[in-house]
């Protein structure tokens, strides 16, 4: 939808941004809490830090589905756990994007977003990759997200990882803030040279619920 | 003490199908008065009065905060022989009125399984014993002046040693001070009191005898007296509860009714013939019922009659109040009260420090039992028809046990208020300033696990109590709390309320707690205040003054139980979990909804009903849903031909790190 009305939304107002922060620690943590505070500065973005909202994991459905409706982008900030989304994160696409909704016959309510993981692993670039201990680039571990945004309609922009973020200097992660920022701020353009959404490449006749309009 | 009038009342009480507590009283008075008035025809009157004047009395006294006893009595005086005579047979209305004594004794009894009676006997039979013979030893001094004879002055200071079992008790329940300590000790004396009745009655014949052997005589009754007690045990064990059962069983409401009426009546009836209270054999048969099935039931049906003849009893002391014995003799009456007052304050004085009641506690102590007692009008009345008394010392006597009896509630009154005006003083007063970030008001069941958790993790609190017996206690548990109202501007600020950030109000009084929150927002406004709530008033109340934090304090314990019977049902634990959230947010939103309409009570009934029908609703079309399969399956497979899955475009097979 970005990069679809790319430049007419360069014109008036800046797009809608939902980012959902989901850091279990915040306290202590370096990359997210800078990224958070930073994000916060920007009139355009709705920040819900979901470990504040939901500290004892009862999300409230459709109070997180009435946020999304309004969003244009929707972030996804959080560290890299185990390979993947810290617990509560994935909880909330449990229950937040449910049948219905996010997908399924009727559910098309996130179709023409566009989702953008922001995160931190630990392990160093090197690590991620056939000769380091995780063995695999840091793409492989990324295809559920990327699968659920397909599912859903939306388009999965490239994400943007900083890795050996425990190692990271000052420095490094000043860059790593700026580049989140710049690309917030930057958005329409920078997304409408991402390639166009999957769905487009979808051939009608594989679609078997086309006709309700739900995204598959 | 005649049974036949309260026999007639109680039995035509029976014969009104409904058994309304108020058509009872209508016939118990119109039955008695019928006689009475039966030329006239006017015996409507008697109920008539007596209604208005408990209707008009009693809301004015509770709203003076005098309690209801005092109404009661002040009708009394006021419908009596000196000021509008109204009611041209006080005696009666006093006869009926005493049934509702014996119905109170039945119901105390039935709150004391016989388990709770034996622990009490050391209260009952020690300290009641010292009361009854400490007060008549000193009350032995005043009674000399009245009557040199020392039979008479003997009699008299029994007499009045005796303290009223109706005002004590009836006082006790109406304050809600039944299970305080000073509550269960005054029913300790009060039960002694009614026991020690047998052999001070026994006495008023010896001593006026003077050494003529009346033995034989009061030996045979003392027998008749403990068959009738035995009798009484035994029925009450072997026969009662399968009778109850029967009855029960019947399905007829009223013959229930009818029966726990009959049941008190009988009791009372039988220990009057062998020569005892009535009072004491209606407590007995509570007593033996306190461990049976049907004990709420019976309190159940017994309480709305004993509520309106103990009125009639008050407003038929009232009404026995011969004012003009105080117009004529003042000074031997108003001495004679003094006096009254002083001896047995000063030995119930002792007796609640040798006790070991809780301070605050003692002043309901002495002042319940310091009054005189109805059953010294029955020693008074028995001794001038002895020829102990004349008729002169008599209603003096009576003029100061009544007076003394209309006094108690607004002594009682007056004590409370100026308990609550002067503190009481605890050696651990906050006097030096603290400068910790959180202060918590009130260190009871609340503000304990609040506080327990903080220190745990190291962070201190400044806890401040206003009970002086907390503080003290929790002391020895080894807690730093400091003595002190929070309701005090100044004390707040030398709890440092002025540096702090969160002040936890856990105090369980509502008025305290709006105070305190009063305060801290309008002097400390930086201060975030986290706060109990007792009930949903409450919450409002502390919403209104702009509190955000607040708990009410019932609410998680009874989601956690919930989710408990959930899982019982058969759920599975995390479901459980999951709508007791669910719930809970409704709830907090629907009490959140409610707020502006906070006044207005139709409003609130009917949003709340709404809400209710409309979580309802919906819990029930899942349920539906669920049960078509509709949410197990919710969508169909997409049927992709194997080999050509959707790839999503941005599928990061390299992802640049940094990149943008």
């Amino acid at each position: 939808m970005l990069c679809d009305t790319a430049k007419s939304a360069a014109m008036s107002a800046p797009p809608s941004i939902l980012l959902l922060a989901a850091h279990p620690d915040l306290a202590h943590s370096r990359v997210t809490r800078a990224m958070l505070s930073a994000a916060q500065g920007l009139s355009n973005v709705r920040v819900r830090d979901l470990y504040a909202l939901y500290p004892d994991y009862a999300i409230d459905t459709p109070a997180e589905q009435e946020a999304l409706r309004d969003a244009e982008l929707l972030v996804w900030l959080h560290p890299l756990h185990w390979y993947g989304m810290p617990a509560l994160m994935k909880l909330w696409v449990d229950e937040v994007l449910s049948v219905g909704f996010a997908y399924g016959q009727t559910g098309h309510a996130l179709h023409g977003k566009d989702l953008w993981l922001v995160t931190s692993a630990g392990g160093s670039a090197h690590s991620y990759s056939a000769d380091g201990y995780n063995r695999h680039p840091v793409g492989d571990f990324l295809l559920p997200y990327a699968q659920t945004a397909a599912l859903c309609g939306m388009r999965f922009l490239p994400p943007l990882v900083l890795h050996g973020a425990q190692k990271a200097s000052a420095e490094q992660v000043q860059a790593h803030v700026q580049a989140f920022v710049d690309g917030l701020r930057a958005l329409p353009e920078w997304c409408e040279r991402q390639p166009e959404p999957a769905q487009e490449a979808v051939p009608d006749d594989e679609r078997p619920v086309r006709e309700e309009g739900a995204p598959v | 003490m005649d049974i036949a009038s309260p026999m007639a009342a109680a039995s035509a009480a029976m014969g009104a199908a409904s058994a309304a507590a108020s058509a009872a009283v209508t016939s118990a008075v119109s039955t008695t008065d019928a006689a009475a008035h039966g030329a006239h025809g006017n015996w409507l009157l008697t109920p008539l009065v007596l209604l208005s004047a408990a209707v008009l009395a009693v809301p004015l006294a509770r709203g003076l905060k005098l309690g209801s006893i005092l109404g009661y009595l002040v009708a009394g005086v006021l419908l009596g022989p000196q000021v509008l005579g109204l009611i041209s047979q006080p005696a009666t209305v006093l006869e009926i009125g005493e049934f509702g004594v014996v119905l109170m004794m039945f119901l105390v009894g039935l709150e004391l399984e016989p388990k709770r009676l034996w622990a009490m006997r050391r209260p009952i039979f020690g300290w009641g014993s010292a009361q009854m013979l400490g007060c008549a030893a000193l009350l032995l001094i005043p009674s000399f002046f009245l009557d040199a004879d020392w039979h008479a002055a003997v009699i008299a200071a029994l007499g009045l040693a005796m303290s009223s079992t109706a005002v004590a008790l009836a006082t006790l329940s109406e304050k809600n001070l039944g299970n305080t300590r000073a509550g269960q000790s005054v029913i300790s004396v009060a039960l002694l009191q009614d026991i020690a009745a047998i052999p001070v009655l026994a006495l008023v014949p010896i001593l006026a005898s003077q050494g003529r052997p009346a033995g034989g005589h009061s030996g045979g009754r003392i027998w008749l007296a403990l068959g009738a007690l035995v009798l009484i045990v035994l029925g009450g064990r072997l026969l009662l509860r399968p009778l109850l059962r029967w009855i029960a069983r019947s399905g007829t409401p009223e013959i229930f009714t009818a029966a726990s009426l009959l049941l008190v009546l009988a009791a009372a009836m039988l220990m009057q013939k062998a020569g005892l209270s009535m009072a004491l054999g209606a407590f007995a048969a509570g007593v033996l019922l306190a461990e049976s099935e049907y004990r709420r039931a019976l309190e159940a049906d017994l309480e709305p009659f004993k509520g309106l003849l103990l009125g009639m009893f008050f407003i038929a002391v009232g009404m026995g109040l011969d004012l003009t014995v105080l117009w004529h003799k003042p000074l031997a009456v108003l001495g004679l009260l003094a006096a009254l007052w002083l001896c047995k304050g000063l030995v119930l004085t002792v007796l609640g420090r040798a006790m070991g009641l809780p301070k605050p506690e003692r002043a309901v102590f002495v002042i319940l039992l310091a009054q005189g007692g109805e059953f010294g009008f029955v020693v008074f009345q028995l001794a001038e028809q002895a020829t102990l008394l004349d008729a002169a010392q008599r209603s003096v006597l009576v003029a100061a046990v009544a007076l003394s009896l209309a006094l108690t509630p607004a002594l009682l009154a007056w004590a409370q208020r100026r308990a609550g005006q002067v503190e009481r003083k605890s050696p651990h007063e906050l006097t030096e300033p603290q400068d910790s970030q959180v202060i918590i008001a009130g260190f009871g069941r609340y503000g304990q696990i609040v506080g327990r958790m903080l220190f745990a993790n190291g962070i201190s609190a400044t806890v401040l109590d206003h009970d002086a017996d907390t503080v003290e206690s929790l002391r020895r548990f080894g807690w730093r709390v400091f003595w002190g109202d929070a309701t005090r501007l100044e004390l707040l600020r030398i709890a440092g309320a002025e540096r702090a950030h969160v002040l936890v109000l856990a105090v369980d009084d509502f008025n305290h707690s709006v105070k305190i929150a009063e305060i801290a927002r309008q002097h400390f406004p930086h201060l975030t205040i986290v706060a109990r709530a007792r009930n949903v008033q409450h919450y409002y109340a502390l919403r209104e003054l702009g509190v955000e934090l607040i708990e009410r304090e019932t609410l998680d314990s009874a989601l956690m139980s919930g989710r408990s019977v959930l899982q019982q049902l058969g759920w599975e634990p995390h479901a459980a979990r999951q709508m007791a959230w669910r719930f809970r947010r409704h709830s907090v939103e629907q009490t959140e909804a409610m707020r502006p309409h906070r006044g207005d009570l139709d409003t609130l009934i009917a949003m709340s009903k709404r809400g209710r029908e409309q979580l309802e609703e919906r819990l029930a079309a899942e349920r539906k849903a669920l049960a078509e399969g509709k949410g197990r399956n919710p969508w169909q497979e997409p049927h992709l031909a194997p080999g050509t899955a959707p790839v999503p475009a941005g599928a990061p097979d390299q992802p640049q790190p940094g990149k943008a």
